[in-house]
């Protein structure tokens, strides 16, 4: 019986590996190769170099990469203290209704993402939504919050809101209810029982979630481009640039193996400690 | 009295969700208004309404030609997510088998990975395989962020399944192919309707991958960002607003499916 499970599981496993394999490792290793090819040619083989690397930092690349890295990382901390009381109701206040709210964030979430953030740009643009009918019903005019670093943010909690509701849900509600009451009695007040035994059980989740956010911010573009106006570049803007405007593919990859890195780092530092099977296991 | 909420921090709680409920779907709403606007240029308040924009629509040939892109591109993604996600799914979740926690990791680097990134890796690779891109290489494309997802939505149906009822199908003599279709497969429908709906709209809104694989066709969400950034066209808000409505059919069908369904095992 136990080698049927075995045998099967991995037979099962075959098509999705396979084909991640084929189609995500692949090009992965190959943008990898190219970062090692003279700069603005496009023949892997030939002699590899590290003068792509070495632009980043004398062209002032490492700029982007940091705004990048910045601004996903005050997006989390806003991200963070925005779901936090929404994910502790969905998960223990809320009870059926939290479904309605899980549907409705789920289908926001399926609508384009470049449609939404053009959205932010009818309802936020001088003229839109908010500074049309200001002026329209109280005659105040105000300056546009469009194009810079702040509406950028905006864009990315905005946009990424969902992926750090969820996974914060999803850790709060392994936090059992005994523990929470037992903290109670034992004289503990809602700040301490927060820190104390809220925090440290709920911790797998907000691990994920804000792993999942900051990984998916420092990799944006559309929010940089279609709410900051291009002011601020970003790492994948830089990225884009390079490959397409450009036609440097050796330093697009270059840039992107070290956007992989960080990613790839981040992510596998959080999942090392986290046990899939529990979170996702509990969803029910 | 730990876990239970008087009804003004309940009141509260309920307000806030609303709050960012609200927030989520402001920019839809600011889209849909300003597809209703004369004006060529959108600007509020809206003087004059008309609906002149989605008969507009109807009758572009360009937009039609989109939908039919947009639709084979989410259909293929679907029939292959299915098939390969469902697999995926049994091994992620009911499985006992080495290298499991391994694959369970795997799986989820594609969905944390920078997605025009992705786009731009897959522009290379098929470059270097000697493929022209097309709307064919956009399937693959997506293939690759939206399999993993389907099969983490598919494997959170599977995680609820007892495993006695295999082992008991099989300890009766069952083969292979009659546990997976009497057992594994009637148990585990309901997560592969809801996979494939995922991984339809997911296909059917996905941006920055098609942005970078499809070639010379274009996609909705593609031609929608093209005259975002640069060349505007009032027809921006209209189709934004139709492909949002599409989407919205699309769920409420797979909902009332889902439902039916249930029905039916239900007797």
């Amino acid at each position: 019986m136990k080698d049927f499970f075995r045998s099967t599981g991995v037979i099962c496993a075959l098509p999705v590996v396979v084909l991640l394999l084929l189609v995500f490792i692949a090009p992965l290793f190959l943008v990898f190769g190219f970062s090692f090819v003279p700069a603005r040619t496009f023949d892997l083989f030939s002699i590899p170099t590290l003068d792509n690397y070495q632009s980043i930092v004398t062209d002032t690349y490492y700029i982007s990469f940091g705004w990048s890295l910045f601004l996903a990382f005050l997006a989390v901390v806003i991200l963070f203290l925005i779901c936090y009381p929404l994910a502790f109701a969905m998960a223990k206040v809320f009870g059926r209704f939290s479904i309605v709210i899980t549907m409705a964030v789920v289908i926001s979430l399926l609508v384009s993402e470049n449609i939404r953030l053009f959205g932010w740009v009818l309802v936020l643009m001088k003229g839109g939504v908010f500074l049309g009918y200001l002026e329209h019903w109280f005659a105040v005019e105000l300056e546009s919050w469009l194009y810079g670093a702040p509406i950028i943010i905006f864009g990315l909690v905005y946009v990424y809101l969902p992926f750090m509701l969820f996974p914060l849900t999803l850790g709060i509600s392994m936090i059992p209810n005994e523990l929470r009451q037992a903290a109670s009695d034992l004289g503990a007040g809602r700040w301490t029982i927060f820190r104390e035994v809220d925090l440290p059980l709920a911790m797998p989740g907000i691990l994920i979630g804000c792993m999942l956010t900051f990984v998916l911010c420092a990799g944006a573009m559309a929010e940089a481009k279609v709410l900051g106006g291009s002011k601020v570049l970003t790492m994948a803007d830089e990225i884009e640039t390079a490959f397409t405007y450009k036609q440097n593919w050796p330093l697009g990859s270059a840039l992107s193996v070290i956007l992989i890195v960080t990613v790839a780092g981040i992510a596998l530092f959080t999942l090392r400690t986290i046990d899939l099977d529990r979170i996702l296991g509990k969803t029910r | 009295m730990i876990g239970t909420y008087s009804r003004l921090s309940r009141g509260l709680f309920t307000l806030y969700g609303v709050l960012i409920l609200s927030f989520l779907y402001m920019p839809l709403l600011g889209t849909a208004l300003a597809s209703f606007s004369k004006k060529r240029y959108v600007s509020f308040p809206i003087s004059q309404y008309t609906t002149k924009w989605y008969s507009k629509a109807y009758d572009s040939l360009t937009i039609a030609q989109l939908v039919e892109t947009s639709f084979f591109v989410a259909l293929a993604v679907t029939a292959i997510c299915i098939v390969v996600g469902f697999f995926g799914a049994l091994a992620y979740a009911r499985y006992d088998w080495k290298g499991r926690r391994v694959f369970q990791k795997f799986l989820l680097f594609p969905i944390f990975f920078p997605q025009a990134v992705l786009g731009l890796a897959l522009l290379l690779w098929f470059n270097f395989l000697g493929i022209v891109p097309s709307w064919k290489t956009a399937i693959v494309a997506h293939l690759v962020w939206v399999a993993p997802i389907g099969t983490l939505i598919m494997a959170i149906q599977a995680y609820s399944f007892d495993p006695s009822l295999e082992e008991a199908a099989r300890d009766m003599g069952a083969t292979r192919w009659q546990v997976f279709r009497e057992i594994t497969f009637p148990l585990l429908l309901p997560g592969v309707l809801s996979g494939g709906l995922f991984c339809f709209l997911l296909s059917w809104g996905n941006f920055p991958l098609s942005l970078f694989t499809t070639g010379a066709d274009s996609t909705l969400p593609e031609w929608l960002y093209a005259k975002m950034i640069m060349g505007y066209s009032p027809l921006v808000p209209t189709v934004g607003t139709l492909t949002v409505v599409g989407a919205a059919v699309f769920i409420l069908a797979g909902f009332f499916v889902v439902l039916l369904f249930k029905r039916v095992r239900s007797w």
